[in-house]
């Protein structure tokens, strides 16, 4: 965990609503892994005060990414800011997504639904480093939410495309057509972020499949770093149902761990 | 050099500035970021008897400038804090401050006595100002009576220096932090949380989960300081401040005001090296003074 109070924007790039941020970050770098994250303060004024945590979107050599989604103050002021720029980053904090060695050769399926693709590009990468063979789904409301679809068409691994509106790719919900593709390929685990709703479905589709799966889960956060318990919400750990902190038990959980929202 | 230690009489800090319960979990926390003996103390968060769920999410909701919590105390019980946290505190070489709960009188005086049986604690935190754990937002700190009563049990479960921690929730301080002295309370620290509430206006529903929760950061900084500022023009105590204290500046002005020590809080959050930067910035402010002991200016309010 380091406090960088100056990790330099190298470079910015937007697609209407959403943004991507390159950062150098070198301590934070070296030790980032799919699923982790940062908190950064977005202005170095106390309005908005807190932090604001996003997802590693990718990490090479000194340098960390973000991609994130305008919903409020905090992510506005983010996209303001421009390469020479500075801004406080802390982290990498949280534990990240399980990375097995029996996941070599076998397909795993990368769930994303819109702003929830940040995290899974670097765990696609990482995947695929591994010798996995990752498949990954992106799905969005319409085709423009899709920002990162060049980006991932020249990765150099399978991608999916699902819009709700039928403007690109699969016309229906990520979920479906995750669960069309997991029902004929079989992978062999399936990891998810994006939406309560699209991973509320997605548990279950996996559960009927008998597919194990993790989940990247969000909650406000004060400290990010498990001290104020803040970011608490109700987790099964060894059958029993307690407040485990998002920020330092998670962000990343099994799925029969999580009990969702909808339940 | 500046001579920067704090003497409150029961306790010799190195530097007046202490981590404040609650926002420094129990202190293993931060011990990645920095050499936590830089620091004067530290709280540990809130401790019950037994482990504690807490209070339903969301727990937190931002304001301009401030935060609202209502955690609710989730912890880990103070058996489970001697065993597997406090023999590893017992190292430091800063204060280590116990913050200590109750459901009631009993409950606080079973929680000190348990934690004196301890070694490794500097002093005791008497947190009788929690706006999270009864209806309403309740707590002894309210009421004088409750608050002697209080800090009476404590004060006859343990041997430690007790601090007893203030509420801002009420009509006039100064009469319970009298109440406190009384007691045989050796200092007091002010202000725990202001009771405060967020709405979502869409769903005209609650931001917090538990409808109520206490504001906390530099909205609320002028508040605390002038209940600061009252306390310690009544009591004989040592006063200790906090609320929205986010750098030296604040920190200093919360001294000039009257108090012998700070903790800082929510500024934690915001900035982790917070703390060090502002032990660091007290120092070099007294030195362009040409101040030899900081506890000089303590209460040295011009008025
Ligand atoms: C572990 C984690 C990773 C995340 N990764 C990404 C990412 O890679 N890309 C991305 O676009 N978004 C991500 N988010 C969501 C992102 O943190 C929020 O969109 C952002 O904090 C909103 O801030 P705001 O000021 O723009 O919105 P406001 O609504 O003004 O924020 C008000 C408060 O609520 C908090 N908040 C609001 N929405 C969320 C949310 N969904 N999750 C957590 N806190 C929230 C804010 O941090 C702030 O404290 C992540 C959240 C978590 C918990
Ligand atoms: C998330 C959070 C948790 C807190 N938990 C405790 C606690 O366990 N015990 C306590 O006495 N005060 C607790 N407090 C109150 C703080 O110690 C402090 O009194 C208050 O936040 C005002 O100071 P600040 O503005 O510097 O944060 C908590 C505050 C916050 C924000
Ligand atoms: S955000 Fe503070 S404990 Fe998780």
């Amino acid at each position: 965990m380091f406090q960088d109070k100056n990790a330099r924007i190298i470079k910015t790039e937007s697609w209407g609503n959403y943004f991507l941020l390159r950062l150098a970050a070198a301590e934070i770098a070296q030790k980032s892994k799919p699923g982790q994250f940062l908190m950064i303060r977005v202005s170095p004024g106390l309005n908005p005060l807190l932090r604001r945590p996003l997802s590693i979107h990718d990490c090479s050599g000194s340098e960390v990414e973000i991609f994130f989604q305008v919903t409020g103050k905090g992510t506005e002021l983010l996209s303001q800011k421009k390469p020479g720029d500075h801004l406080d980053v802390l982290g990498p904090c949280g534990g990240g997504f399980s990375l097995l060695p029996e996941f070599k050769d076998k397909e795993i399926f990368c769930v994303g639904g819109g702003r929830g693709l940040a995290p899974l590009y670097f765990l696609a990468r990482e995947l695929q480093t591994a010798g996995a063979r990752p498949v990954v789904f992106y799905g969005g409301q319409t085709l423009s939410d899709l920002p990162l679809k060049k980006r991932l068409d020249e990765a150099g691994w399978e991608t999916n495309f699902s819009t709700d509106d039928g403007s690109f790719g699969f016309h229906g919900l990520v979920t479906q057509l995750a669960e069309k593709e997991l029902m004929k390929r079989k992978p062999s685990f399936l990891f998810g972020c994006g939406p309560e709703a699209m991973m509320t479905r997605l548990a279950e589709i996996c559960q009927q499949a008998v597919l194990p799966a993790e989940f990247s889960l969000e909650s406000i956060m004060g400290c990010g770093l498990g001290a104020c318990w803040g970011c608490s919400r109700k987790i099964k750990k060894n059958g029993e149902i307690k407040y485990l902190r998002i920020c330092q038990d998670g962000p990343v959980f099994p799925a029969e761990e999580i009990i969702w929202s909808g339940d | 050099m500046v001579d920067l230690s704090v003497d409150l009489g029961f306790l010799k800090l190195k530097n007046p500035v202490m981590a404040a319960s609650g926002t420094f979990g129990y202190g293993l926390e931060f011990q990645p970021l920095y050499n936590l003996n830089l620091l004067g103390g530290l709280v540990v968060k809130g401790l019950y008897f037994k482990p504690r769920e807490g209070n339903p999410p969301p727990r937190l909701a931002e304001s301009p400038c401030g935060l609202i919590n209502s955690i609710g105390l989730q912890g880990i019980g103070v058996e489970a804090f001697c065993r597997e946290i406090l023999p590893w505190l017992a190292d430091l070489t800063t204060a280590v401050i116990a913050n200590v709960c109750g459901e009631e009188e009993g409950e606080y005086a079973r929680v000190a006595e348990y934690l004196s049986r301890h070694p490794g604690l500097a002093a005791l935190e008497l947190n009788i100002s929690c706006p999270n754990v009864r209806e309403g937002g309740k707590c002894p700190a309210q009421d004088p009576e409750a608050t002697y009563r209080t800090v009476k049990r404590v004060r006859q479960a343990s041997s430690l220096p007790l601090i007893t921690k203030l509420s801002p929730n009420v009509t006039d301080i100064t009469a319970v932090a009298l109440a406190a002295q009384e007691a045989g309370s050796q200092a007091v620290s002010l202000v725990n949380t202001f009771l405060a509430l967020a709405i979502d206006l869409e769903s005209r529903k609650p931001k917090l989960g538990n409808v109520l929760g206490g504001l906390s950061g530099p909205a609320i900084k002028p508040l605390a300081m002038r209940m600061v500022f009252e306390v310690a023009r009544k009591v004989k105590i040592p006063v200790i401040g906090l609320g929205g204290i986010f750098n030296y500046q604040d920190a200093l002005e919360f001294m000039v005001a009257g108090a012998s020590a700070v903790q800082v809080g929510t500024a934690n959050f915001v900035n982790p090296q917070a703390c060090p930067e502002i032990i660091k910035g007290i120092e070099d402010w007294a030195e362009s003074q040409g101040i030899k002991r900081l506890s000089e200016i303590v209460g040295s309010l011009k008025f």
